[in-house]
């Protein structure tokens, strides 16, 4: 067919059947339409792939004091205790005068200062931080002890080995990173869908489409492909960089099984985004209203902090909430190393989320503002 | 009222048509038919049920009261078969977010089974070529009319609806699309459009349909309804020409009415006027305006028509 077909082409009524549609060519191209215009809007690959990143590198930073650093403490004079300091507890730093190694502790650059003077060992420390007061007054005293008992000539009665039980270098990093994927997906998932509803909605596309032969379905199915293909986008994006020596992400050996969980979240918070797309009339409320769902929700399921630590309340409700279930499932299954046992109740309670919120959708759905 | 031509298969055969919006009724005892090929034209001011008449026979709305058969077959509930045979563009254009002119194209393509390379040769007909690789959102509005009636087009229905796409266009960019509407007619396709503009519809429809508040109030060709009239034809003449004492003793004058500048004659013998004025040697500057489609709207509904 040609232009100049068009135009000399005369029998009307009398056309040939022309080429019949298929839904698998409809899918491909709302498919293709949705893909372009997400990858063409700056906000959403930001939103998608940047902002968890970003995440990451805050709470990395955030959280990286916890017992991996050293405590700085001051030091006067030699002998078997200042010796003795565990370099990967306290870091020593040697002052020529006592009364300087006191001021400093009084100045808050430094834990505390041992100044060892023979057989007398005396500790200076600052109450103010409790937990580095602590650090530096059992540090002190258990390598006393050890010297003590050294100094005897007799063997130790008791030995204590410690060891941490998940993985041997279980940073911070390895909660963090499945929260904030968990996180940056759901967000992705309910914004794309809810925009896309909502711009289509507003811009009559959804009109013009119901006055072609495409069936509804391939609409709702084009966004949960789009959907699911920037979900696994995002994961292999953010996994890839929490992997890097800086943040040290380990997966364990079956890091695959988070796969069908990802998914089954995406469906989740798609269908939260076809609600939302439902409900809010401009594109300016559909944001913020994904926003008011999905972001009190990070919050109360465990996704940015361990909830270990939380009020039992506060526990109870992330156990009903669709981000703590694909956070735990995500967690459980990518660093804690459990099996195909931990996948099956995540995406069974997340494929009902999403059944649950699709219908909600499927009920106020309007194809025109 | 509707003409119908026996050796044309009707396209379009549209029967009582009510369509009430809680307590306001749009649209009251709507019927017309439209023949294939023809371009059947839906004119009257802003609110007189054109949008409303035209989503029904298009099958996105569902009348009242009232039935549409369109290519032989119902409209309603949504027939997928038929869909794939008409042409649709809306009031607002509708476009997806982010794309370009040609993505458009194949957008809108690929609903219909229609090969990707047809995009360019829709751009080539409604002059875009060099606009294929811009998105949709930096033409101009007359471009983004030709695109979006491309679009209706993509799939070559045979059965296009176009709602007012010549709205607030300048007069250069509603020439330009004029020209393409007609080459579109041309090619054999049934055109259904509405319009507020009078001129336009005098110009580019076979039969009119004159709405208002909701009811057809006449249809026929452009002509006809002008004929039907018998409205009387002024001839405006400068007042150096003819004074307004020697205008009243000329042949077939009706009435004298003295303009600033101007006397303007209305007579229903024009050609005889004109003949008496050429003997007078008194042609120079002179104006003759026929009836328009402005007058029988003004005639129809007694007062003036505002687009």
């Amino acid at each position: 067919m040609s232009a100049t077909d068009v135009t000399t082409r005369s029998t009307p009524g009398t056309r040939p059947a022309g080429p019949r549609p298929s839904t698998s060519g409809q899918l491909r191209s709302l498919s293709r339409a949705m893909l372009r215009s997400f990858f063409r809007d700056r906000t959403s690959l930001l939103f998608a792939f940047l902002f968890p990143l970003m995440f990451l590198v805050v709470f990395g930073l955030v959280f990286r004091g916890d017992g991996a650093g050293t405590t700085p403490l001051a030091v006067v004079g030699e002998g078997p205790v200042v010796t003795a300091l565990p370099d990967d507890v306290v870091e020593s730093v040697a002052f020529e005068d006592a009364q300087e190694a006191v001021a400093a502790v009084e100045a808050g650059d430094v834990a505390g200062a041992v100044i060892e003077q023979g057989g007398e060992v005396t500790l200076y420390f600052a109450a103010s931080d409790q937990v580095q007061a602590g650090t530096v007054q059992q540090v002190v005293s258990s390598v006393i002890n050890e010297a003590n008992l050294a100094a005897t000539g007799q063997p130790p009665a008791i030995t204590l080995t410690t060891q941490q039980v998940e993985s041997e270098r279980f940073g911070p990093i390895q909660f963090l990173a499945p929260g904030i994927l968990s996180w940056g997906v759901a967000t992705s998932a309910a914004f794309g869908a809810a925009l896309t509803l909502v711009a289509w909605r507003n811009r009559q596309v959804l009109r013009r489409l119901r006055l072609s032969p495409a069936p509804a379905w391939t609409i709702v199915a084009a966004r949960v492909g789009v959907s699911l293909l920037v979900a696994l986008l995002q994961a292999v994006v953010f996994i890839a960089v929490a992997m890097l020596p800086v943040f040290g992400l380990e997966l364990a050996g079956q890091w695959w099984l988070a796969l069908p969980i990802l998914l089954c979240g995406t469906c989740s918070f798609l269908g939260v985004g076809l609600l939302v797309g439902a409900i809010a009339k401009t594109e300016e409320a559909a944001s913020a209203l994904a926003n008011f769902i999905v972001l009190p929700m990070a919050f109360l399921s465990g996704v940015f902090f361990d909830l270990s630590a939380a009020p039992s309340w506060m526990q109870s409700v992330s156990r009903v909430l669709p981000l703590g279930w694909m956070n735990d499932g995500i967690t459980d299954v990518l660093v804690r190393g459990e099996g195909v046992a931990a996948v099956w109740l995540p995406c069974l309670v997340l494929l009902a989320f999403a059944l649950v919120v699709g219908a909600a959708a499927t009920r106020l759905f309007r194809w025109e503002s | 009222m509707v003409t119908d031509r026996p050796d044309r298969p009707m396209a379009i055969e549209v029967d009582g048509l009510v369509k009430d919006y809680g307590g306001f009724r749009a649209v009251h005892d709507v019927s017309f038919s439209v023949a294939a090929g023809e371009f059947f034209g839906i004119l009257g001011p802003n609110g007189a049920g054109k949008t409303t008449t035209l989503e029904i026979v298009e099958g996105i709305r569902e009348p009242d009261e009232g039935a549409v058969r369109l290519l032989g077959e119902p409209v309603w509930p949504r027939n997928p078969r038929l869909l794939s045979r008409i042409g649709v563009q809306l009031q607002a254009s509708a476009f997806f977010e982010r794309l370009t002119c040609r993505e458009q194209l194949q957008t809108f393509g690929g609903l219909y089974g229609v090969d990707q390379r047809r995009a360019d040769d829709m751009l080539e007909l409604v002059g875009l070529t060099e606009k294929a690789d811009v998105r949709e959102d930096q033409l101009s509005g007359g471009q983004r009319q030709r695109l979006s009636i491309a679009c209706a087009l993509v799939h070559d229905p045979e059965v296009v609806f176009l709602d007012e796409p010549t709205a607030a266009l300048d007069p250069q960019a509603r020439r330009n699309l004029w020209d393409l509407l007609r080459r579109i007619q041309e090619g054999g396709t049934t055109v259904v459009y509405t319009t507020h503009y009078m001129d336009e519809a005098e110009i580019l429809c076979d039969r009119v349909a004159i709405m208002d508040a909701g009811r057809i109030l006449s249809l026929d060709t452009p002509a006809a309804l002008i004929r039907g009239l018998s409205a009387a034809t002024r001839v405006a003449l400068p007042r150096e020409v003819l004074d307004t004492g020697a205008a009243h003793r000329l042949p077939g004058v009706e009435t004298v009415v003295d303009t600033d500048g101007d006397v303007v004659l209305s007579t229903r013998e024009p050609a005889r006027l004109v003949a008496a004025l050429a003997e007078r040697n008194a042609l120079d500057g002179v104006s003759v305006r026929t009836a328009t489609l402005e007058d029988v709207f003004l005639t129809l509904t007694g007062r003036e028509y505002r687009a």
